[in-house]
C-alpha cells in the first residue's frame, strides 16, 4: 500500500491506497467523489476527465499515487457559493447535454481548453475536444456552449 | 393534407416553448445517480470470465482455485447456474417455425461467440474479482466459427446450432408483382451491406442487485424497467411481485438498453445465492463484446420502373445477421423495415424476403432506428441510382413519385395508412436552406474544371414508422407485448402536481417535456410539477422507452389522465360552487361558472378540499388522482429531407461535410431545443454508420474493433455543424405530434453516401461500402479506372464489402437467400 495525500476540490484526503489505484477509482471509490464517471478503459472517451494541478486529465490514465501532493478539482468542484461555473450555466442553456454521462469530463475538458485559449474559433473548440465523446448531442451544441461560455469569461 | 383529428389538447401557454430541462442541474453538477454510483452496505462486485473463442465446446471449467484467493467470496461455473438460469428471452417470435435456440445466461457446455460469459468471481472489490479470474481454469475444444451469413446456409457449412443456421424466413407482398416487372422499361438491381454497428452508449451497464428477505431491488443502467422486471420473473422464476427494477439515471441507450441481458439475470442469481448486495459493471471492451450490436444486413433490392421515372415495383430480398442467440427483440428488428422499403413513394406491387441467419457473433438486436434506417438507405441508394440511369435531378425523381400533399392520408402498398405529411414543403424549404440550386452550380463547375476535390450532393427524403405500437398491430406480428403506455397524475394538497409515467427516460428530456404538456392540460406551473419514472415500485406499469415511442404514446396517456383529473375535479368544483356542473366551464387552471365567472375555483382548491373531503357530494371519493392507459391506433410517420453536400478529395479518398441541412416533419412540437438536440445527435450517428463505424470481426471470429481506440465513434473534430429546419403537419392524435428520436439516424446515413457517390459518379463509381472510409473511397475510385490496387489492408476492406465498384458482391449467393 502507498499513502497518497491529495486535496480534492479543495477538501485535503489522506489513504492507504494500492499503487495500481486509478485516480478515477479513488475519487470515486475512495473519496466518494461520484461525479466524475467511468467511460472507456483506454483513455479515449475523456467522461472521467478532471484537472489535475490546473491541467485536465483523464483521471482512468493516472494512478492515484501520481497525484500524490497534488490538486484535483471535479465537475463537484465547480460550482460556487455564488451559483454555477460559466461552463456549467452555458451547457444548461444550450442544451449541451442529454444523458449527460459525457457532462463532466466535457465541462473539465473545456474548462481547460478555455484556459488555454479564452476565446476559441469554432473550429478550436471541435479540435480541443476531441478526446471527450458525447453519443447524444452530435456536439453542435457542446460547441454552441463552450463559445457562450468563453464570451462570458469563463477563462478568468 | 392532414387525416381527421381528433378534439385538440388544451391550449398551449408551454407547448412549443423552448424551456430549459429540468434534469439538467444535477447533471451538471455531477449528482448524477447512475447505477455504478450505487453502494450498498456489503456490496460485492462482480467480474465475469470470457470465452476467447467464436465457437467450441467447453470441456471442463474449474473454479475452485478462484475461491482462495484473496478477498473472493464466490465463484461459480455455467454448470453452477443450470438448473436456475433459464433461457434468457426472445419476445418476438417473427414466423410459427422460427428457431430459437436456448440462450443459458452462462455459458454452460458449448460458446458460440466471443466475449460470452463462462464463468464468474465474487469478491469484496472489483480490482480483488478481476484478479481472481486468472485462476479458474477452463478447456475448450475449439469449433469451426460461423462468421458470414452469405455461406452459412450452404449445405457445408459448420452450424451454429444444432438445428442449423437458418432462424427463420419471413415473406410479405403486395400487388402483382409479375405485371410491374415484366416489361418495365428499367429495372435496377443493388446490393448493399449494412455494417455491423455498436451501439457505444457512453455510460457503461452497469447492475446491482440486493435480495432482502426473497425480496429483489435491481437496479439497472436500462431502458426498459417494466419490461425487464416481466422478463425476469419468468426467466428466474422470482414471484414478479417479489421483483423491483429501478432505471436510475442512465446515460444513453440507442437501443443498446433495450434488452434482457445476461449479467442482469446472474446478478440476481448471485445475489439470492449469497444473500448479498452484488454489483457487477462492464468494462468498455466488455460492452463492445457483449451489448447487442446493430444493423449487419446484406440487401438485395430490385426496382421497377418506367422510362419517366415513375415507380412500378420493388423487391427487398434480406439476409439478416442474428449473431449466436436471438435476444429480445433479434428477429423483429430487420422486419420493423420491412413496411418503410417504399417510403414515401407510390408504386404499384411490392415484395419482401428476409431470412434471419445465425453466426457466431454477438447477437444483434434494436440500435437507433432499428430496421428503418437500414430499408431507407436501400431506398434511398437504389431512388439516386435511378434517377442518374434517367438523366433527372434526384429530388425531380422523388417528386414524381412522391405522394402528394392532398393525398393524405395515404395507405401504402406496404399496407400502412399514413395520416398526414407534406414532402414538398419539407423540400422546398431544404432546398432554399441548402441553396441547392447554387451548389449543383459549383458541382459543375468543379467537374468542368477537373479539380481534384469534386463535390457531391446526396438527398433523402425520409420517412419512418415510429410511435410504436398499435397493440393489435404488435399482436398480428406475433410480438409477445403491446404497445400502450401508461400515465398517472397525483393532485397532491399543496397544489402540486407528481406526473408518473411508465414512458422511462435515459437523456430524452421526459422531466422538462411532461411538465409542459401537463402543464398545459391542468393549468397548473411548470416549476409545480414534479415528473417520476423508472421504477417499477413508483411507476408499476409501463412499456419503456424505445422506437419513438414516449411523446406519441406516453405524452397522449398524460392528456388522457389530465382529462380524467378535470372531470374528477369537475364534481367537487359544482359542489363548491354550488353550480351544476353542466354550467361550469373548465379554463385551464380553474372552473367558472358560465356567465359568472367571478365564481371560480382553482384546480389547487378542489385538490385541497379533496384532501380534506370535508364537503364532498355522496358518493364522491376523495381523490381528483387519475390514471390512464394509452393505446396508439397508428403509428407515426415523421419524415423529412435531408441535403448533404460533401467534398470528396479524389486524390486521397478523403471525405468532408461542407453543410449538412435537414427540414423535419415531425408534427407539432412541445419543446424546439430537445426537438433541435435528438435531431443532431440522430444526425451524427447516421453520418457515423456512413463514415466511420464498423464492428469488425477477424477470420476466427475475434472482435477487433473492440475499444474506443478501434471502434470509431466520432468526435466533434470529425462531424459537421447541422442546419435544422421543421415543417409541420399535424399528426392524427390529440396532440399532433409525432416522435423525432430516430428521425435523424434514420436520414442521414443514405444523404452522406449519396453525396459520395454524387460526386464521383463522373469517374464510374456507383457505391461505396460503409463506412466510406479514405481508403475505400479512394480504391473504389482506382478501381473504377481500372488501376491495380493491392494493400494488405484492402484484404480486410475486401472481404468486408465484396464491392467497392459495381453493385454485384463477388460471391455470387450475396444477398440471396
Amino acid at each position: 500500500m502507498a499513502e497518497v495525500t491529495v486535496s480534492v476540490d479543495g477538501v485535503k484526503y489522506s489513504d492507504h491506497v494500492e499503487p495500481r489505484l486509478l485516480l478515477v477509482h479513488y475519487l470515486r471509490d475512495v473519496v466518494g467523489k461520484t461525479g466524475t464517471p467511468v467511460g472507456c478503459d483506454t483513455s479515449n472517451c475523456g467522461a472521467c476527465t478532471v484537472l489535475l494541478n490546473g491541467a485536465s486529465v483523464k483521471s482512468c490514465a493516472v494512478l492515484a499515487v501520481q497525484a500524490d501532493g497534488g490538486e484535483v478539482t471535479t465537475i463537484e468542484g465547480m460550482a460556487t457559493d455564488a451559483g454555477l461555473h460559466p461552463l456549467q450555466q452555458a451547457f444548461h442553456e444550450e442544451h449541451a447535454l442529454q444523458c449527460g454521462y459525457c457532462t463532466p469530463g466535457m465541462i473539465m475538458a473545456a474548462s481547460d481548453l478555455l484556459r488555454e485559449n479564452p476565446h476559441p474559433s469554432d473550429g478550436e473548440i471541435r479540435e480541443g475536444l476531441e478526446g471527450n465523446l458525447c453519443r447524444c448531442t452530435g456536439y453542435e451544441n457542446i460547441v454552441r456552449a463552450v463559445r457562450r461560455a468563453a464570451q462570458a469569461g469563463a477563462s478568468a | 393534407m392532414t387525416a381527421e383529428t381528433e378534439t385538440p389538447a388544451a391550449p398551449a401557454a408551454e407547448f412549443g416553448r423552448a424551456r430549459l430541462r429540468k434534469e439538467d442541474e444535477r447533471l451538471i453538477t455531477g449528482q448524477t445517480n447512475w447505477t455504478d454510483n450505487i453502494r450498498l452496505p456489503g456490496m460485492l462486485h462482480v467480474a465475469f470470465l470470457r470465452s476467447p473463442y467464436a465457437h467450441a465446446r467447453i470441456t471442463s471449467v474449474n473454479v475452485s482455485a478462484a475461491r482462495s484467493e484473496p478477498g473472493v467470496i464466490a465463484a461459480y461455473s455455467g454448470a453452477d447456474f443450470a438448473a436456475e438460469q433459464g433461457s434468457l428471452p426472445c419476445a418476438w417470435p417473427v414466423t410459427p417455425d422460427i428457431v430459437i435456440p436456448a440462450h443459458p445466461p452462462m455459458a454452460v457446455d458449448e460458446v458460440r461467440y466471443v466475449g460470452e460469459a463462462v464463468a464468474c468471481v465474487v469478491a469484496r472489490d472489483r480490482y480483488a474479482a478481476a484478479d481472481a479470474l486468472a485462476a479458474i481454469e477452463i478447456d475448450y475444444e475449439p469449433l469451426p466459427p460461423v462468421l458470414d451469413i452469405r455461406t452459412a446456409l450452404q449445405d457445408d457449412s459448420p452450424k451454429v446450432h444444432e438445428a442449423g443456421n437458418k432462424s427463420f424466413v419471413w415473406p410479405f407482398a403486395q400487388g402483382d408483382m409479375d405485371a410491374a416487372f415484366s416489361d418495365a422499361p428499367v429495372v435496377l438491381e443493388r446490393y448493399y451491406r449494412q455494417q455491423r454497428l455498436i451501439p457505444a452508449a457512453m455510460e457503461p451497464r452497469s447492475v446491482v442487485c440486493s435480495c432482502v428477505g426473497g425480496e429483489f431491488t435491481l437496479w439497472s443502467a436500462t431502458q426498459i424497467p417494466h419490461v425487464l422486471r416481466v422478463m425476469l420473473a419468468l426467466v428466474t422464476g422470482i414471484p414478479e411481485q417479489n421483483l423491483r427494477v429501478i432505471a436510475p439515471d442512465v446515460g444513453g441507450g440507442f437501443g443498446s438498453k433495450l434488452q434482457v441481458t445476461a449479467e442482469e439475470v446472474l446478478a440476481v442469481l448471485i445475489a439470492r445465492k449469497l444473500g448479498r448486495p452484488v454489483k457487477w459493471t462492464e468494462t468498455r471492451s466488455e460492452g463492445c463484446m457483449t451489448v447487442h450490436h446493430g444493423r449487419d444486413q446484406w440487401q438485395k433490392i430490385t426496382i421497377a420502373a418506367d422510362a419517366d421515372g415513375r415507380i412500378r415495383g420493388l423487391d427487398v430480398d434480406l439476409l439478416a445477421d442474428m449473431g449466436a442467440y436471438l435476444m429480445l427483440v433479434t428477429p423483429g428488428i430487420p422486419l420493423l423495415g420491412a413496411f418503410m422499403y417504399p417510403a414515401i413513394y407510390k408504386m404499384d406491387a411490392y415484395s419482401f424476403k428476409c431470412t434471419g441467419v445465425f453466426t457466431t457473433k454477438m447477437p444483434t438486436d434494436a440500435y437507433r432506428g432499428a430496421g428503418r434506417p437500414e430499408a431507407t438507405f436501400a431506398i434511398e441508394r437504389i431512388m439516386d441510382d435511378l434517377a442518374a440511369e434517367l438523366a433527372l435531378d434526384p429530388l425531380e425523381l422523388r417528386e414524381r413519385n412522391w405522394i402528394k400533399h392532398e393525398e393524405f392520408p395515404y395507405t401504402t402498398v406496404a399496407g400502412l395508412t399514413y395520416d398526414s405529411g407534406n414532402y414538398e414543403a419539407a423540400t422546398a424549404k431544404a432546398k432554399e436552406l441548402f441553396d441547392y440550386d447554387g451548389l449543383r452550380l459549383e458541382q459543375r463547375r468543379r467537374r468542368t474544371n477537373n479539380d481534384p476535390v469534386q463535390l457531391g450532393i446526396g438527398v433523402s427524403t425520409f420517412t419512418e414508422m415510429c410511435g410504436l405500437a398499435p397493440s393489435r398491430v404488435l399482436g398480428s406480428l406475433a410480438y409477445g407485448a403491446g404497445g400502450w403506455e401508461q400515465a398517472s397524475i397525483r393532485m397532491l394538497p399543496t397544489g402540486k402536481v407528481e406526473v408518473v409515467t411508465g414512458s422511462s427516460a435515459h437523456g430524452q428530456g421526459h422531466e422538462t417535456a411532461w411538465s409542459q404538456i401537463v402543464a398545459d392540460q391542468l393549468g397548473v406551473p411548470f416549476e409545480d410539477i414534479r415528473v417520476l419514472h423508472g421504477d417499477t415500485q413508483v411507476s408499476p406499469k409501463g412499456m419503456d422507452t424505445y422506437g419513438s415511442r414516449s411523446l406519441a404514446v406516453g405524452g397522449m396517456a398524460l392528456v388522457s389522465a389530465c382529462d380524467k383529473v378535470v372531470e374528477k375535479a369537475r364534481v367537487i368544483a359544482a359542489a363548491t360552487l354550488e353550480a351544476s356542473a353542466d354550467d361550469l366551464e373548465w379554463v385551464p387552471g380553474r372552473f367558472e361558472v358560465r356567465g359568472d365567472p367571478d365564481k371560480r375555483v382553482t384546480i389547487a382548491e378542489i385538490a385541497l378540499a379533496a384532501f380534506a373531503a370535508h364537503n364532498l357530494p355522496d358518493g364522491v371519493e376523495p381523490t381528483i388522482d387519475a390514471d390512464a392507459t394509452y393505446d396508439p391506433d397508428n403509428f407515426s410517420f415523421p419524415h423529412g429531407t435531408h441535403l448533404c453536400a460533401a467534398e470528396v478529395d479524389t486524390e486521397t479518398g478523403f471525405v468532408t461535410i461542407r453543410s449538412y441541412v435537414c427540414v423535419d416533419d415531425i408534427g407539432t412540437v412541445v419543446n424546439p431545443l430537445i426537438v433541435e438536440g435528438q435531431v443532431h445527435g440522430g444526425l451524427a450517428q447516421g453520418i457515423a454508420q456512413a463514415l466511420y463505424e464498423e464492428a469488425v470481426y477477424d477470420d476466427e471470429g475475434n472482435l477487433v474493433t473492440s475499444t474506443l481506440a478501434d471502434y470509431l465513434v466520432p468526435s466533434a473534430a470529425d462531424l459537421p455543424s447541422y442546419v435544422t429546419g421543421r415543417t409541420e403537419s399535424r399528426a392524427a392524435n390529440r396532440l399532433g405530434v409525432k416522435g423525432v428520436g430516430e428521425a435523424g439516424t434514420i436520414a442521414s446515413t443514405p444523404a452522406v453516401v449519396n453525396a459520395i457517390i454524387d460526386a464521383l459518379r463522373p469517374y464510374g463509381v456507383s457505391d461505396v461500402t460503409m463506412p466510406c472510409t479514405p481508403e475505400r473511397v479512394w480504391r473504389a475510385l482506382q478501381t473504377a479506372q481500372g488501376k491495380q490496387t493491392g494493400s494488405a489492408a484492402e484484404q480486410h476492406a475486401a472481404r468486408q464489402s465484396d464491392q467497392t465498384q459495381g453493385n454485384s458482391p463477388q460471391g455470387s449467393d450475396g444477398g440471396e437467400a
